[in-house]
């Protein structure tokens, strides 16, 4: 099985992203060879339809599962029509999140966010 | 000639002066027409009541999938600029709001399989007010795109009228698409530290334009903090409107202000100071 997360950064250890559509990083994991690779998230500086390219990324990939924190209305409607599940990840390392997810602890996200939830300091000049 | 009437803070008067100051250069004889380009808020016609004689839907074009033709390539969602499509599982998704009608979509579909479609976002009112011709644009709730409707208010612009713009309040597309082509800005600002704090900004914007300018200071009353601004900056404040309760009250019930010859002539000296110069 692959399992794509939000990332802030290329390895396992690092933190999970709880924006979809504006994470630095995909991680995708292969449960079964333990193996994983970094992807860039175009949609992090994308000026518009972040959470399309996020989705459009997580896609091509060919995954099964999306952990991460939040999603917005447009890739919510792409990752469910590839039918992607989705679960709801924590702030923690990549690692904690795939152990949570094994041990069936973490929720599935059915309802997206509003969209621009992932513009961080969208106010900051 | 085009009078583009903006601020960059909501609130300080642009409609009261862009509505007076129509009707005043109408009443002096002057061929003149209001636009309120504000078209997420367009209010202007509280105050001028206008008789309306036409409305025209605004549309943009977005892309039309024929599901027959299309053999799910995903050409079209890897080369849009706007990440308005998607492919999934072989079949299009489309974002329509995210869409910019560019049309390079329908352009590279290799099957043919994209047309181009009208969607409405909006529309154009045209009505009357005496000899005022006055417009206004209204975008429909929830549409995240002004400038279609903006445009479409400029085509109706005529070159030998005194042509009034009501912008929208801040510094973003829809304002810098409203003062496009303005012979003279009137930046409306008040006397408080946001007015300032925003009227800086429009002067960042129409000085990028190159467009003269002049301040008019409504609710009047204290003024240091603007006056001290423009004075430091060669700014010419062309007439201030006092902040009386009067004028509130009047605003309130949508009443013009130029009944009251008093400040009827404040708008003569604006008028002769924007428009009568040689």
């Amino acid at each position: 099985m692959k399992i794509c997360l939000s990332s802030t950064g290329k390895g396992i250890e690092s933190k999970l992203d709880i924006r979809f559509g504006r994470c630095q990083y995909f991680v995708i994991v292969d449960t079964e060879t333990n193996e994983a690779k970094a992807i860039y998230n175009k949609g992090a500086d994308s000026p518009q339809g972040a959470g399309v390219t996020a989705a459009d990324t997580v896609l091509e990939q060919g995954v099964d599962v999306v952990i991460t924190g939040n999603v917005g209305p447009n890739a919510m409607k792409l990752l469910s029509k590839g039918d992607i599940e989705i679960y709801k990840g924590t702030e923690n390392s990549l690692k904690d999140n795939i152990e949570k997810f094994k041990e069936k602890s973490l929720n599935k996200i059915t309802k997206s966010v509003k969209a621009h939830s992932g513009l961080k300091n969208r106010w900051d000049r | 000639m085009n009078i583009s009437v903006l601020s960059g803070k909501g609130g300080t008067g642009k409609t009261t002066i862009s509505t007076n100051l129509a009707v005043r250069l109408t009443t002096k004889g002057y061929k003149t027409q209001y636009l309120d380009f504000d078209v997420e808020e367009p209010n202007g016609f509280i105050f001028l009541k206008p008789q309306i004689k036409n409305r025209e839907d605004v549309a943009v074009k977005v892309p039309q999938i024929d599901e027959d033709l299309c053999n799910g390539c995903g050409l079209c969602a890897k080369k849009c600029n706007f990440n308005a499509i998607s492919v999934v599982k072989g079949k299009v998704v489309l974002f329509e709001k995210l869409c910019h009608s560019c049309g390079l979509c329908s352009i590279i579909c290799p099957q043919k399989a994209v047309t181009e479609t009208d969607r409405v976002i909006g529309k154009i009112e045209k009505g009357f007010n005496g000899k005022l011709i006055t417009y206004r644009g209204i975008l429909n709730i929830g549409e995240p795109m002004g400038v279609p409707i903006i445009e479409k208010l400029q085509e109706q612009t005529k070159s030998d009228y005194i042509n009034i713009i009501d912008s929208p309040p801040g510094s973003s597309c829809n304002v810098v698409h409203s003062i496009e082509g303005s012979d003279y800005s009137i930046l409306v600002t008040e006397p408080t530290k946001f007015g300032l704090h925003d009227l800086k900004i429009a002067v960042k914007v129409v000085e990028k334009f190159n467009i003269p300018y002049g301040v008019v200071i409504n609710k009047s009353q204290q003024d240091n903090i603007i006056e001290d601004f423009c004075n430091k900056n060669n700014i010419k404040i062309i007439a201030k409107i006092p902040f009386d309760r009067k004028i509130a009250h009047k605003y309130s019930k949508g009443d013009l202000l130029i009944n009251d010859e008093k400040i009827a002539s404040i708008f003569d000296s604006i008028i002769s100071e924007v428009v009568e110069v040689d």
